[in-house]
């Protein structure tokens, strides 16, 4: 057995601190720690969200050779909106693949949940924020029924939620009656979702500097706290190194989204509710909850948790988010149709997620590999329509990328079991 | 009159299916008082452990706790009785760190967030406590080796202070080293008033430190006895039905074939 001060922390404190390996106040210091820590998780069959990011980078590369307006800031302003319907999807599918599960009702339930907008608001002439609210409820109500009927019955997901793709497509058909296709007040609250954008600089600058403030503050007083009682902790290089890296994504992103039109509402609102959900699940009791079940069901229920309500909240989460990407999507188009939610939209959502590193198997991975599996899949997909690529080419390369990322995690998770049978 | 005991079983029988796992096992387990509950392979020990622990809750008889009958329906019953469990499959997370684990369904907030430091030092303070080689605390579990994982699970039966430990085989895993250290704490245990329900099938362990023996064989009691004074022969023999203490049992068991 090991030590507990090999943790990552206290490694790096060691590595970069008094420690024999590194010395010295330089940058090059904390990247080495950095490196080693890495290098250790490495080992330990976690690739983070490392081979995700090279994807990314080797997509953009490619694409800017191929078409040089590809990373303009038009382009990419455009991007970071397109993602912003399916990823809220797949945040939800991030939840059930938490648990080890599958939903594949979300495409449905976001045709639904625009439906039952368009038909309140624009055919019943009720007021659109209780529309709104109307409609994500649906998601939610749909998401919770099957949550607890599948936890109730002890079906896997996968199988429940078939039967609520037919049946919740079924109930959208009904709620458009015959004819067709919607359309929504283009100037409505549900258009400026994806129409709106904060053409003031500073805003997408505000909001960079306190998104690295606030990285800092945190790490920062958690470091005070852990010095204070004597525990392993981060040194100030890095905490200094990763506000530095946030802080320079931030504002690259933030100076590119203003040379076009400013910050875009939909992308903060991604990001937001992102973030939040990420603090939900790895921070409180109910997210911890959410991965111990996916780390072992018996376990779980030994520990006395409330596996029935647990998945019940997991599929409501995923209905919730289904309801909310419907309403993008619907609002990227001003129009809700008899298709709408169907198609590759599903299959996108759950490829998003498992690009972005969440594993198949459950109790792995977070909300942001939500946004980094769209923004390759939507970087493809862009990438194609300004090279001329024909779709074919298009959906085989997005294919070998969710196979590329299915084979890693299947790996990882075998070299994780591997160094426990040691 | 005597302090009536922490834990009484009464008469408990537990059926999976068709078939009869415990029939009418009484058993006592008394504050400093560690109970040696011995039997073959497919005897029922963990199913019993299982009864007490609120997993898979008893069809029939009484469970008393300091001499009043309580109903163990759950898990979470037993805990707020005070019974820990060490399962012997552990029913750890595996996707969870020791940390999480330790913590699992009684983490300890700080403004509704999750306060990981004031774990992490709880944690080494335990673990510390338990072995000299404390594993990884954030490595998942998945990555540890069996003996690692059982040290792990034991610390997590200690964390609420419970007054009644149950442990399944807790030292099967275990190197030499950590078998000794686990046999302290729980000699340790027993001396701050704990009742210990060891389930071993080392006889060694068993008179080295155990109060009392029960055994169980076939699902039901077959002899209790104080390890003090019977002999190893003894134990052996009633554990392997040499000696069955319910011959009507093992005849109609026979018969049936
Ligand atoms: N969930 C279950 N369903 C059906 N039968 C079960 C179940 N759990 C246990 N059994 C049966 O109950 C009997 C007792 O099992 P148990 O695990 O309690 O034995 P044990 O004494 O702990 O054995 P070991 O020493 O191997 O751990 C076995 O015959 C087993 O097949
Ligand atoms: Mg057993």
């Amino acid at each position: 057995m090991r030590r507990a001060t090999e943790n990552e922390q206290a490694d790096d404190a060691a590595a970069a601190g008094g420690g024999t390996a590194v010395r010295g106040h330089t940058v090059s210091g904390a990247l080495r720690s950095c490196g080693a820590a890495l290098r250790r998780r490495f080992r330990a069959g976690d690739l983070g969200s490392l081979p995700i990011v090279l994807v990314l980078a080797t997509v953009w590369i490619v694409f800017q050779c191929l078409n040089g307006n590809f990373l303009s800031p038009r382009n990419l302003s455009n991007i970071s909106v397109d993602i912003v319907g399916t990823g809220l999807i797949a945040v939800g599918i991030v939840f059930v693949l938490l648990l080890g599960e599958l939903d594949l009702s979300v495409g449905s339930i976001s045709g639904l949940a625009a439906a039952v907008f368009a038909v309140l608001n624009v055919n019943n002439g009720v007021p659109e924020w209780l529309a709104l609210i109307l409609a994500v409820l649906t998601g939610t109500a749909a998401g919770a029924v099957q949550g607890y009927s599948c936890a109730r019955t002890r079906v896997p997901a996968f199988v429940l939620t078939l039967a609520g793709l037919l049946t919740w497509n079924g109930v959208m058909l009904a709620v458009l009656g015959t004819n067709g296709t919607v359309n929504l007040d283009e100037h409505g609250l549900v258009a400026d979702l994806t129409d709106y954008y904060f053409t003031n600089d500073a805003v997408a600058y505000c909001l960079a500097a306190v998104c690295a403030g606030a990285v800092f503050t945190f790490s920062y007083l958690d470091r005070r706290r852990r010095t204070a009682a004597g525990m392993p902790h981060r040194t100030l290089r890095h905490i200094a190194l990763r506000t530095g890296a946030i802080a320079v994504v931030a504002f690259v992103s933030a100076y590119l989204l203003n040379r076009f039109q400013g910050l875009p509402l939909a992308l903060l609102i991604f990001l937001a509710v992102v973030a939040g959900l990420d603090v939900l699940l790895r921070h409180t009791h109910y997210g911890r909850q959410v991965y111990a079940l996916g780390g072992g069901v018996e376990a779980a229920r030994r520990a006395s948790l409330n596996v029935i309500g647990i998945r019940t909240a997991v599929l409501a989460v995923s209905g919730t988010m289904a309801a909310i990407g419907g309403l993008f999507l619907a609002s990227r188009i001003t129009s809700v149709s008899q298709t709408s939610g169907s198609g590759v939209l599903l299959l996108n959502a759950i490829a998003a997620a498992v690009i972005g590193g969440t594993s198949l198997f459950g109790g792995r991975g977070t909300t942001w590999s939500a946004v980094l599996g769209m923004l390759v899949i939507q970087s493809i997909s862009s990438g194609m329509a300004i090279t001329d690529t024909p779709s074919a080419a298009q959906l085989v390369i997005t294919g070998g990328v969710l196979f590329a990322a299915v084979v890693i995690d299947a790996l990882s998770r075998r070299s994780q079991e591997a160094r426990g049978r040691a | 009159m005597p302090a009536p005991p922490l834990l009484a079983l009464r008469g408990v029988c537990k059926r999976f299916g068709a078939v009869e796992v415990l029939k009418d096992v009484d058993l006592e387990i008394h504050a400093g008082q560690v109970v040696a509950l011995l039997g073959d392979n497919g005897a029922g020990k963990s199913t019993l452990v299982k009864v007490i622990s609120g997993v898979a809750p008893a069809d029939k008889g009484v469970i008393e706790w300091e001499g009043r009958a309580v109903h163990i329906r759950r898990p979470h019953d037993a805990r707020d009785l005070g019974i820990a469990t060490v399962h012997q499959d552990l029913a750890l997370c595996l996707n969870l760190d020791v940390v999480g684990n330790l913590f699992l369904g009684r983490e300890i907030r700080r403004f509704g967030f999750l306060d990981e430091m004031a774990m992490e030092s709880r944690t080494i303070e335990l673990l510390g406590r338990l072995t000299r080689a404390v594993p990884e605390l954030r490595a998942p579990v998945v990555s540890l080796s069996t003996g690692q994982r059982q040290t792990v699970a034991i610390a997590r039966s200690l964390l609420g202070d419970p007054r009644v430990l149950l442990l399944d085989e807790p030292t099967a895993a275990l190197g030499f080293e950590q078998t000794t250290e686990i046999l302290d704490l729980v000699d340790a245990l027993r001396d701050r008033g704990m009742g210990v329900l060891l389930i071993s099938h080392n006889l060694g362990d068993v008179k080295a430190l155990a109060d009392r023996a029960a055994v169980l064989r076939l699902g039901r009691n077959n002899g209790f006895f104080n390890v003090n004074t019977v002999s190893q022969e003894q134990i052996i023999a009633s554990v392997t039905g040499a000696t069955d203490n319910v011959p009507r049992r093992g005849t109609s068991y026979e018969a049936r074939w």
